[in-house]
């Protein structure tokens, strides 16, 4: 399958930042689920491995106005300029290690290629990419209770969120098992979403407008009049991506009802907020 | 001791001495391959890089000793297409900083890997989109030419000239050599400006991306224009260290003269260059993704708008003007400032565009990450530096670098030399 077929998924992610309460439930689970290793002390988080990582943002203001969100990060999948699937990493890993798939709209890493330069590190604005500093190390037994389902990665390369691929390997075998051209929403869900005990995270193909991701996002298939290498943006005025005027088009968006929340999701000049937030999708598509 | 390898007339000094000094820079490698080593089998856990700073000290090393190491393929474009003749005096050297300078480049590279038996991948899997493929595949293609322009000098050696061979072979390679240049020159246009682009590509660092032409960032072609600008004061540099080291004047002036002339109207014009591409990524770029400039040079211990100033006004204008001046580029002194400051304006400027990306928070609640190399990394750093001053050292006592040191270290040398 490639994207020129309508048959093409899109999968992606929306968080409801107001239900988040930054438990860390979605990347505990993140991390049983993809054998992500850990360190004895954890203290320095600039070379720990979090594939899902939670931060906590704060409106800056002070008692009693103040306000605090958390906001989880998976790697955000980016499409790239215009949606072509030239993310800022795929674009340049100087050994196809890392890929666009055309067929999910997922962005892979392959362990087994990547030789560990880095420089996909440095183009990703988000830091969802991870390099193993160390071999992993198991605590005694517990290499017994890793994933059979995810290779553990070994010193010297990169890593990052999959968006759970193996899931979605395993709900297509199912599907053909089954005799089914097509997996269920429901079939193929990331660990995150599924940990999620306020049910913040909602996973599925952005692509198909049965899907709940779809019915909340409702994303802009047409470019963004004001950027033209803004595709997807969301027609709903709560929803939001991080860095969406960078033209990485990310597929994990964010809600939230309050504005501060929104703005913080990108850099704006002064004044330009107020001019620019009421912007959602194309005007032929609002 | 070794006097039948020194060159014909050339005077060295006693071989202890040289050995002595051998051996002292020597252990400086052996602190370096020590670290290396310890990078090599127990991983780059032995850095003080982290997430925030995939590319650190070695990256930004890597792209400086290209740079400055760029004076090799100017010159050699000099002096074999333009036929700029005065340069055959000096092109030796030039070669063999450049030489020193990739083949240092490469090492850093081996290092800075964190799987470095599967480095090959970037040649067999390559992905024709990224800018580091283009790096990897004229870089290397470029060493292999300078390896070429190199035998031909180490052909000359007393010894080995004297065998038939040898001698015939050294002189064949010099009359084709035109050919090795101008490979080498278009392989270094594409290789410096390719460097440029790493950064200029990065469309999720604002602080990186700029626009260009077709699919190359300005910074592509500023980077092959710095390289070429500030690649001689390098090797002018490294001249003049020489000299005062041995206490011998090895290349004419007015050789020195006509290469600082060249290296100040090329630093001139791409400082304009530079200053143009400041202001529209300054006030058209990055506002238009949200950034004020300010946002870049403040809100952090180190990073702020000196450092602009530093590379664009004091090292890049002020040697540019030094330079084009016949008044101050003849005085030695001013000549000598001028270079230097060149130099350090062109590894200002690969340290900017490689470690201050890192360190500029993009997400807006995101914070700066500042970095301080571990001694691993700084060992292996100065590790080429040992190397270029042991290969410089072996080659100026065993070969004929420099075709005037006879001339001038002869018992009444000419006054315009002084």
């Amino acid at each position: 399958m490639n994207k020129i077929e309508n048959k093409a998924h899109k999968f992606g992610m929306v968080i409801d930042l107001d239900k988040c309460t930054g438990c860390g439930s979605c990347m505990v689970s993140c991390m049983s689920e993809n054998n992500v290793p850990f360190k004895e002390d954890e203290s320095n988080k600039k070379d720990s491995i979090t594939w899902m990582r939670v931060y906590k943002l704060t409106n800056g203001k002070s008692f009693p106005d103040t306000e605090i969100v958390y906001l989880p990060r998976p790697c955000q999948h980016c499409g790239g300029k215009g949606d072509h699937g030239h993310s800022p990493c795929v674009s340049v890993c100087p050994a196809t290690a890392t890929d666009y798939g055309y067929d999910t709209g997922i962005v892979s890493q392959i362990y087994t290629r990547c030789f560990g330069c880095r420089y996909c590190m440095g183009a990703c604005p988000y830091h969802a990419r991870y390099f193993n500093w160390w071999d992993p190390k198991w605590p005694e037994g517990m290499e017994k209770y890793l994933s059979p389902d995810v290779s553990p990665r070994m010193r010297g390369v990169v890593e990052k969120c999959s968006f759970c691929f193996h899931r979605y390997q395993a709900a297509k075998d199912k599907a053909y098992y089954d005799g089914r051209d097509d997996i269920e929403e429901d079939e193929y869900q990331t660990a995150c979403t599924t940990a999620c005990p306020s049910g913040a995270i909602v996973f599925g193909d952005l692509n198909n407008p049965a899907h709940r991701v779809h019915e909340i996002v409702k994303p802009d298939p047409h470019p963004w009049p004001n950027n033209p290498n803004v595709v997807g943006k969301s027609r709903n005025p709560n929803v939001f991506r991080l860095l969406e005027r960078l033209g990485t088009n990310p597929k994990v968006y964010y809600l939230s009802e309050r504005e501060w929340v929104r703005k913080a999701g990108d850099n704006y000049l002064d004044g330009e907020w107020d001019k620019i937030k009421n912007h959602h999708g194309s005007e032929s598509h609002g | 001791m070794d006097s039948a390898l020194i060159p014909e007339g050339a005077k060295r000094c006693a071989f202890p001495k040289f050995a002595v000094g051998i051996a002292i820079v020597g252990a400086v490698v052996l602190w370096g391959v020590y670290a290396m080593l310890l990078c090599w089998f127990k991983g780059l856990n032995q850095t003080n890089m982290n997430d925030n700073y995939g590319f650190a000290l070695w990256i930004w090393a890597d792209l400086a000793v290209i740079a400055v190491g760029g004076g090799a393929f100017f010159t050699g474009l000099l002096k074999y297409i333009f036929k700029v003749d005065e340069l055959k005096n000096i092109i030796n050297f030039a070669v063999i900083i450049g030489f020193i300078c990739y083949s240092s480049a490469l090492l850093i590279l081996a290092i800075d890997i964190g799987q470095p038996l599967r480095g090959w991948f970037i040649f067999w899997h390559a992905n024709v989109h990224s800018m580091l493929t283009e790096v990897a595949f004229c870089l290397s293609c470029y060493f292999a030419v300078l390896t070429i322009e190199f035998i031909p000098n180490i052909l000359e050696n007393r010894q080995a000239n004297k065998i038939p061979f040898f001698h015939h072979l050294a002189h064949n390679m010099h009359g084709v050599m035109a050919i090795f240049a101008a490979t080498g020159a278009f392989l270094s246009f594409f290789h410096q400006g390719s460097l440029g682009g790493v950064a200029g590509v990065m469309y999720g660092r604002p602080f990186a991306v700029r626009e260009g032409l077709l699919i190359w960032p300005w910074t592509f072609f500023l980077f092959t224009w710095s390289a070429a600008a500030f690649g001689p004061c390098f090797t002018l540099l490294v001249t003049k260290i020489t000299e005062t080291i041995t206490g011998k004047k090895l290349v004419k002036d007015n050789v020195v003269h006509l290469l600082a002339k060249i290296s100040g109207w090329m630093i001139f014009t791409y400082i304009i260059a530079k200053i143009i591409d400041t202001i529209y990524w300054a006030m058209v770029t990055a506002p238009g993704l949200g950034f004020d400039i300010s946002r870049f040079y403040s809100d952090n211990s180190f990073y702020g708008y000196w450092i602009l100033l530093t590379e664009i006004v004091i090292c890049g204008v002020i040697p540019g003007l030094l330079l084009i001046m016949k008044s101050t580029r003849e005085n030695p002194a001013l000549r000598l400032v001028a270079i230097i400051l060149g130099v350090i304006g062109v590894c200002l400027n690969r340290w900017v565009m490689v470690l201050q990306i890192m360190a500029i928070p993009v997400m807006s609640f995101d914070t700066w990450a500042l970095y301080i190399p571990s001694w691993q990394e700084v060992a292996t750093t100065v590790l080429p530096v040992a190397y270029g001053i042991i290969l410089i050292a072996v080659t100026y006592r065993y070969l004929p670098v420099f075709p005037q040191e006879k001339e001038l270290n002869s018992v009444e040398p000419a006054a315009e030399t002084k």
